[in-house]
């Protein structure tokens, strides 16, 4: 009984933990009997911080022992993916070029965890620097999906959400750029929320695209992603791009009140090239919203089509500035042999960062460069605000948008690696909500004929994440598609 | 064949300079570390300005209050909207690879200041961070060099690029206008306008032209320009190279070149080919910047006296145009000055104590005003004893370095060591009448026709009194005595 608890629910751990049938200590033994099985398997993690648990997990037992209030996630075993700074420990990007940096700081959502009592129990694997849909791009192993070892868990953030669907946490932290979350949350058959830009804090985030990236939670249900972003949402003073209001208490989102509420599906993202279940399990959820009292309306957004190509050249130019602080000269990777300065910087970072980061540097370090920054940058600039306006229009007759968070299901590792078009295209669901700068998460809502899970995208108006979580309790109550992975 | 004197006055000079003033803010522009100068090194940092990985920067708003002042003093617009920009190349001494600066929405823009009467513009003034320092192991510069060791004390510390237009036709009026901006950022207390140590430098833009030609000739900038003096150096030189490469035939190349202080020339650096493409782009870790006329108005609150101002009041007051730039050229004792000027009995007599004793004092002590124990109210006192005529000038100024050191009053100095002026007449006779009985050769010689032993009996009068008999006195009775 006390064994299975590892994949109960953060309310289930919370309940055992008050009633003392188990410690803090004890989840995380089992956490980590969890995590030395199933890693030959899964390989989520790039290292473990069982230091760091251990001593979070000790504050957390003897609060219980002295009966004193108890944050909502106390002692709810987390994965950390690993572009987010812990203090003294490993923070590699799952780069070559950071393979034995170990941050000097904090980031604020750390804080914010050991402020909560919230155990991380290790740093998740992902593409290199967040730069991917797969985690096939990490330097320091490829990440399987646990509902089916040959296929991809998606990225960036696979390892946090492998992690999850394989009960090696029962929370994760991932960063999500263009889908990071929501992908490989779709693939794994789990919860993940990309918040508002700015809901969350940044620092301490190692930066691949500025004005895109956001962190959110991933969960193996809607309440407890709720919690967690919860605990991890607010303005911070090291961040001046987070969202100076306060934060709403998404726990009172979490009823299934959704009569009246209008859903947009948008048409655009539900087309001829999508897999025909996840069309399907599309198709039935609005459905089920309908059966529900929800209204459901088609709605267009004109300009998705530029989206991607958009998204690229910001994502990238903000990347090939972002990246340039890996030189070599402070921390980090650096070559051993180079004659001067110059050669030193070519040799490191052509030797520590790998192919995909090395593309889009170029991509960005061009569409940057002077002469071709207002063919490229301005103008995905401007494209950027037609996009976003083109989301305000929709949300001025809808309350949320629906789309499948990608087309397909989770592919087979290898299959999609020598064609970097191929795997951009998995994004184009995703993509837009960053651009946008608008709350979107993806909830499980079936399975393909192979057994692979399907995601379901809600978006909604900026800071509209308590109407967004509704929505994605009512349906989880309403239907049954969050299952546990068999290891 | 033409002298160089000749042929430079074929040739119009076209000067542009761009002039980067470190702000005073206690911590840096993006994060709470200090700015303190000479410190251990790297012990001024923080993982901000280490450029650690996922660290975000933080704007410092006293950078932007400095920068709206300044702006303002510069009689410059504040547009109501602002931004930063990253400008991105590689160099050890740059931990982001980037550097946050503002590119095309500057804080200030369309200023102006008067140099002699001309007036200079000022296109635009923009914040931006400053980078570390390399200290190169067993050299002086790169070359040579074993290993450098890279210090970040002043990486991030906020600067504000001024740069002129291109109004500038002479070496002196680059010196003039380089002053008076150092003067107007001294006086509003952002900068300590220190070229020589680097708190203030400039970048000089400097073309030539045939006098009527319209278009500007092709310029080249000169940097590492670390003192007036190799400011006006490196701009004679840069004349005289271009006008002898217009002269045989040639074309000045687009370039920037490093003055060589010690060689007297500017060498080539980089060419406009090899220049760096900098990819600036709009710094998506901040937000831009909304500058509201109530911002501005608050900051405006806070504008002190202008040099222009200062000297224009001190000419009302009776300072000739000469005295009133010279004093205004040293802030501490202006504002010295300024506190003893409405009290002083005599301005003038005031002003000569702080223009000669006391500032050959200071040069002396390498100290500025504020260092010394003198404060404005015992100036004012010492002033008012040669106003009497209780003591003589030249016992001022003796006294006038003991106050300096102790802080004593002129009063007390004198009362001390019995300085005060001999002003009975009686007392100077009966020394005047001793001198003439004791020295029968030189009245003889005296009355013979010798006119300058005249000089002697007073030299002797004054000295049997220790100067303080008033010399006029000294002068009527040794008349009377020898006629």
């Amino acid at each position: 009984m006390k064994d299975d608890l590892i994949f109960k629910t953060a309310s289930a751990q919370r309940k055992a933990l008050l009633a003392k049938e188990i410690s803090a200590k004890e989840l995380l033994d089992l956490t980590y009997e969890r995590i030395e099985k199933t890693e030959p398997q899964v390989e989520s993690f790039n290292s473990l911080t069982k230091e760091l648990a251990y001593e979070t997990a000790k504050c957390v037992d003897e609060k219980i022992s002295k009966g004193e209030n108890l944050p909502l996630l106390a002692g709810v075993p987390l994965a950390l993916k690993d572009n987010m700074c812990a203090k003294n420990s490993f923070t590699t990007a799952s780069s070559k070029i950071l393979a034995n940096f170990k941050s000097p700081y904090n980031a604020t959502v750390v804080e914010k965890l050991n402020e909560n009592l919230i155990p991380i129990v290790g740093k998740a694997n992902l593409d290199e620097f967040a730069m991917g849909s797969s985690t096939e791009n990490s330097a320091t192993k490829t990440t399987k999906n646990p509902w089916n070892l040959n296929k991809v868990p998606g990225g960036s953030s696979g390892g946090s959400a492998a992690a999850v669907a394989a009960c090696q946490s029962t929370l994760a932290l991932g960063s999500d750029t263009g889908g990071s979350i929501r992908l490989p949350a779709s693939f794994c058959g789990i919860v993940g929320i990309k918040p508002t830009y700015g809901r969350v804090s940044r620092y301490g985030l190692i930066a691949f695209a500025s004005s895109l990236d956001q962190i959110g939670p991933f969960a193996r249900n809607v309440e407890d992603a709720a919690l967690l972003l919860g605990a991890i949402a607010g303005h911070d003073k090291n961040d001046q791009t987070s969202i100076d209001l306060p934060v709403a208490d998404y726990s009172k989102a979490l009823n299934t009140d959704v009569k009246g509420l209008k859903i947009g599906f948008v048409k655009e993202l539900l087309s001829e090239g999508t897999q025909p279940e996840v069309k399907a399990a599309i198709e039935a959820a609005l459905k089920s919203y309908e059966a529900m009292g929800a209204e459901i309306v088609e709605v267009s957004i004109p300009h998705v089509k530029y989206s991607i190509g958009v998204y690229y050249i910001l994502a990238t130019a903000e990347a090939s500035s972002n990246l340039a602080r890996f030189d070599g000269v402070k921390y980090g990777y650096r070559t051993q042999e180079a004659e001067s300065l110059i050669e030193m910087y070519k040799k490191t970072r052509a030797e520590g960062f790998g192919d995909e980061v090395k593309r889009r540097i170029m991509l960005g370090t061009y569409a940057l460069s002077s002469g071709y920054y207002d063919a490229y940058y301005k103008k995905a600039q401007q494209l950027r605000t037609i996009i976003k306006n083109d989301f305000d229009k929709v949300f001025e007759k809808v309350d949320l948008m629906v789309t499948p968070t990608c087309p397909t299901t989770a592919f087979d590792i290898g299959s999609k690696s020598s064609d970097p078009l191929a795997m951009y295209l998995m994004d184009i669901c995703t993509i837009t909500s960053n651009l946008a700068g608008v709350p979107a998460m993806s909830i499980p809502c079936g399975f393909d004929n192979d057994g692979m899970p399907i995601g379901l995208q809600l978006i909604a108006p900026i800071l509209g994440e308590e109407t967004m979580i509704k929505a994605a309790y009512s349906f989880e109550q309403a239907n049954d598609f969050n299952k546990i992975a068999k290891l | 064949m033409a002298t160089m004197e000749e042929l430079r006055k074929k040739y119009e000079v076209v000067i542009g300079l761009e002039v980067h003033a470190q702000l005073k803010t206690k911590s840096k522009i993006f994060c709470e570390d200090g700015t303190e100068f000479g410190l251990e090194p790297n012990s001024q940092s923080s993982p901000i300005s280490l450029g650690m990985p996922g660290v975000l920067p933080i704007l410092n708003k006293a950078v932007v209050d400095m920068g709206i002042l300044t702006g303002l003093a510069l009689n410059c617009e504040i547009p109501e909207f602002c931004k930063f920009d990253r400008k991105q190349y590689f160099y050890a001494d740059l931990p982001k690879g980037y550097q946050i600066s503002q590119f095309d929405k500057p804080i200030a823009i369309n200023g102006s200041i008067k140099i002699d009467g001309k007036t200079i513009g000022i296109t635009r003034a923009h914040l931006e961070e400053d980078a570390g320092k390399l200290v190169h192991a067993g050299a002086d510069g790169i070359a040579g060099s074993s290993y450098s060791l890279v210090d970040l004390n002043r990486a991030g510390t906020p600067l504000l690029e001024i740069v002129s237009e291109p109004d500038i036709r002479s070496s002196d009026e680059a010196k003039a206008y380089v002053e008076e901006l150092r003067n107007i950022v001294k006086y509003i207390g952002v900068c300590d306008g220190n070229l020589e140590e680097g708190s203030m430098r400039c970048d000089v833009n400097i073309s030539v032209r045939p006098w009527g030609q319209k278009e500007f000739g092709t310029r080249a900038e000169i940097k590492n320009v670390n003192s007036f003096r190799a400011l006006q150096r490196a701009v004679e030189f840069e004349i005289d190279r271009q006008i002898e490469i217009v002269e045989e035939g040639g074309q000045v190349v687009q370039e920037t070149r490093l003055w060589n202080e010690a060689e007297g020339i500017t060498k080539s650096m980089r060419s406009k080919e090899e220049a760096h493409d900098y990819r600036y782009f709009p710094e998506p870790d901040l937000m831009p910047l909304q500058i509201s006329k109530e911002w501005i108005e608050r900051v405006k609150s806070t504008m002190p006296e202008l040099p222009e101002q200062k000297r224009q009041r001190y000419i009302d007051k009776g300072l000739s145009e000469y005295d009133a730039r010279v004093i205004v050229e040293q802030m501490e004792t202006a504002l010295f000055f300024d506190q003893v000027i409405d009290k002083v009995s005599n301005i003038k007599t005031a002003l000569n104590y702080l223009m000669g004793d006391i500032t050959a004092y200071l040069k002396e002590n390498k100290i500025n005003i504020n260092e010394t124990k003198l404060t404005p109210e015992r100036l004012v006192g010492l002033i008012d004893l040669i106003e009497k005529g209780t003591i003589s000038n030249n016992i001022g100024k003796k006294i006038i370095t003991i106050m300096l050191e102790t802080g004593d009053h002129a009063k007390d100095i004198v009362e001390k060591q019995g300085l005060s002026v001999i002003s009975d007449d009686s007392a100077i006779r009966e020394i005047a009448q001793k001198i003439v009985d004791a020295n029968p050769e030189q009245v003889e010689a005296y009355k013979g026709g010798r006119d300058k032993l005249f000089g002697f009996f007073v030299g002797q009068v004054m000295k049997e009194t220790k100067g303080r008999a008033n010399p006029q006195v000294i002068n009527d009775i040794l008349k009377e005595l020898l006629s």
